[in-house]
């Protein structure tokens, strides 16, 4: 399968335009949003800089895990419903081209890595502002789906803002996409105290949650496709050996936009479009208390027991 | 005008714990700026709603009270806290970071381009000065959270706009009422002029809540698991003790991920805040997103075979020695000692 660029439109185009479904005649098109994140399993000391904001550099970098439980609901409307299409699209620097090429290693048709400088520092409310940007850019969109949450933040807010920002309505902590058929889509949410079932018309953004089935793996055969894979930054940086194949196999290409090429207004994106700052990070001393060193040794163990119990700390 | 208002959670009649929280704290903020309290309640047959809420200091109960709006569906819901925040304009806006606040929350905020801050762990009123801009900026607040990377903790400021949104967690901020006959003012809003059909684009057709069957929030005693406890199974060791002892089992961020423990179990900032008198932290490390959910605990107790873990620094007692060694012997001498 080739990917014919889509045609660029003029963003005020894009906005007054109604979402419509051809669901007979197309399938779906879905765009399921992705972010690579730092492990926060493994931090070092340097991982924040002194703005504040985190030094991804310090860090490796993961596959959102709830962005994948998202990417496999897609698959799965993927493979029930003939003829739709999942586009993967990321934001964040060059290296997160690796998300999409993962995500193509499981069954995603295409990908979009937005990067640019003018990105750095966003808070959640300037990166669902770029984002929803950028998804402007696609002629027509029947379903976004994206994970509940990133595991660097646990805000779980870049889907709802995004959601707004497209004028589309939102379902949050979706466990299992049940149907997606004409305009009606029915989803069982997991929440925290109990489940939901609930319906809505398309188009609609999806949220994701970890309780949803996790992904499927690789796929060796798309994993031989979609191995050359890459943005125009890492061609260029790569060797010049084999370039023509992008010509021949227009499927490696990764699409890369910056801002530019999602006509968002610098005003509000960065630092600059971010409504909260931070203040300042400060280093947490704890009180270091008056404690007792014991050893595992019985004579230490029963002697703690026997004091629990004897000031009704336990028993 | 530009009070601090809170969104009221609802459910069968009856206002949330979270939301009473928020109202506790919303008062002493609200003592601090010599501004009103709000509460803002959307649902369905709210009569009962002023008597909860009251004797905690709100000022204004505003309400919303439509058929249509219960159970909670994020557009309807959204529509009516824009337009209220437009028409009262309020400083402050808090709600509860569960599956109803982390949904509207960001919604609103985007639709008002208000920074929201997510699982605060301290409100705070203080000034900010923005040398570059040659600016002050007098009774901010301040949105105290973890940051991640470290122990590390970041405030959290919207300098410019309005309102300053925060969620925060059950548990955190303490419940306590101000004044069993306080008296403040009702306001029933004409629900037509707030939302329009299009707003109920979603519907709910089933639903079922339950209570939770773990009580990790009541528990005197609980007993945690980390990453360094290894697999589920040997969560079970975990489960043994506490029963014996009568305590709750919960588990932290990283056991959780990796599939030891539910979801309900974890402690931290982003799971549930625990006071009992006393906390074993077993196979935890110590960050500081699991320590604001446990450190007002009585009495800690913390079991890791790294004798540096920055847990210790908070324990009352520090047990160096692997978890699968020390448990079996505090139970063998529990059951010794209360023959
Ligand atoms: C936005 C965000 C929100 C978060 N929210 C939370 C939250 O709500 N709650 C939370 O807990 N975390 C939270 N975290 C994660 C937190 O930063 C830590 O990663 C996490 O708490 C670490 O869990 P741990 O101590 O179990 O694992 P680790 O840090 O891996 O520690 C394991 C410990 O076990 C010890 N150990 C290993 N084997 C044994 C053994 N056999 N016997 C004894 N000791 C042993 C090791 O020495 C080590 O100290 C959050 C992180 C972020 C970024």
């Amino acid at each position: 399968m080739c990917i014919v660029p889509f045609p660029k439109f003029v963003a005020s185009e894009i906005v007054n335009r109604k979402y419509k479904l051809m669901y007979n005649y197309m399938g779906l098109k879905i765009v399921v949003l992705a972010k690579q994140v730092p492990d926060t399993r493994n931090v070092g000391k340097d991982a924040m800089k002194a703005d504040g904001t985190v030094n991804r550099a310090a860090l490796s970098a993961i596959f959102n895990p709830e962005d994948l439980n998202a990417l496999e609901q897609a698959l799965r409307l993927k493979d029930k419903y003939e003829g739709s299409t999942v586009s993967i699209l990321t934001m964040g620097p060059g290296r997160a081209a690796e998300i999409i090429r993962e995500s193509m290693y499981r069954g995603a048709d295409d990908g979009y890595l937005l990067t640019d400088r003018a990105f750095a520092g966003s808070d959640t409310l300037a990166t669902s502002y770029a984002l929803s940007c950028a998804i402007k850019n696609f002629p027509k969109v029947d379903l976004i789906i994206c994970g509940r949450q990133a595991i660097d933040g646990d805000t779980a807010q870049v889907g709802p803002q995004v959601a707004e920002k497209l004028g589309m309505p939102q379902i949050t902590y979706a466990e299992e996409i049940l149907s997606c058929s004409k305009d009606k889509i029915t989803v069982k949410r997991r929440l925290e105290k109990g489940v939901e079932l609930v319906e809505g018309k398309l188009p609609m953004v999806v949220t994701v949650n970890g309780s949803a089935p996790e992904c499927r793996p690789r796929n060796a055969k798309l994993v031989m496709k979609f191995k050359r894979a890459k943005t125009v930054s890492e061609k260029q940086e790569s060797s010049q050996d084999y370039i023509n194949l992008f010509d021949t196999c227009p499927y490696l290409n990764i699409t890369e936009w910056s801002v530019n090429d999602i006509k968002a207004d610098a005003d509000w994106l960065g630092l600059k479009g971010s409504p909260t700052k931070v203040k300042e990070i400060e280093s947490v001393v704890f009180q270091t208390k008056e404690s007792k060193r014991l050893t595992p040794d019985d004579f230490d163990m029963e002697s703690l027991m026997r004091e629990l119990i004897s000031n009704h700390t336990i028993g | 005008m530009n009070n601090i208002s809170v969104y009221l959670e609802i459910e069968d009649g009856i206002v949330a714990d979270v939301s009473l929280e928020l109202l506790t704290k919303g008062r002493s903020l609200a003592n601090k700026l010599t501004c009103k309290l709000e509460a803002i309640a959307i649902g369905f047959k709210l009569d009962g709603i002023g008597a909860q809420v009251f004797p905690y200091g709100v000022d204004v109960l505003t309400l919303a009270d439509d058929k249509r709006l219960f159970p909670y569906t994020s557009l309807p819901h959204t529509s009516i806290l824009v337009k209220l925040y437009k028409e009262d304009k309020p400083q402050i806006a808090l709600m509860g970071a569960t599956s109803i606040g982390r949904d509207l929350g960001p919604r609103v905020s985007s639709a008002l381009f208000s920074g929201l801050t997510a699982d605060c762990t301290s409100l705070e009123i203080g000034d900010h000065e923005d040398k570059k801009a040659g600016k002050t900026y007098k009774n901010l607040l301040y949105q105290i959270r973890p940051a991640f990377g470290g122990n590390i903790v970041a405030t959290i400021i919207n300098p410019d706009q309005r309102p300053q949104m925060a969620t925060v967690r059950e548990g955190v901020m303490k419940k306590e009422v101000l004044d069993k006959n306080y008296k403040g003012e009702t306001k029933t809003l004409d629900v037509a002029k707030y939302v329009s059909d299009s707003d109920f684009v979603v519907s709910v057709i089933e639903r079922h809540m339950e209570k939770s069957k773990v009580n990790i929030k009541g528990a005197p005693i609980v007993i945690s698991g980390g990453y360094g406890i290894g697999s589920r199974e040997n969560f079970e060791l975990l489960f043994n003790f506490a029963s014996i002892i009568g305590a709750e089992v919960g588990a932290s961020r990283a056991a959780v991920d990796a599939g030891f423990a539910d979801h309900e179990r974890q402690i931290g900032q982003t799971g549930v805040t625990v006071r009992p008198k006393l906390y074993i932290a077993c196979g935890i490390s110590g960050q500081i997103q699991h320590i604001a959910g446990m450190q007002e605990s009585s009495m800690i107790i913390a079991i890791n075979n790294d004798p540096s873990a920055p847990i210790n620094a908070i324990a009352d007692y520090i047990i160096t020695g692997n978890v699968e060694d020390v448990i079996p012997k505090m139970i063998k001498y529990y059951k010794k000692n209360t023959k």
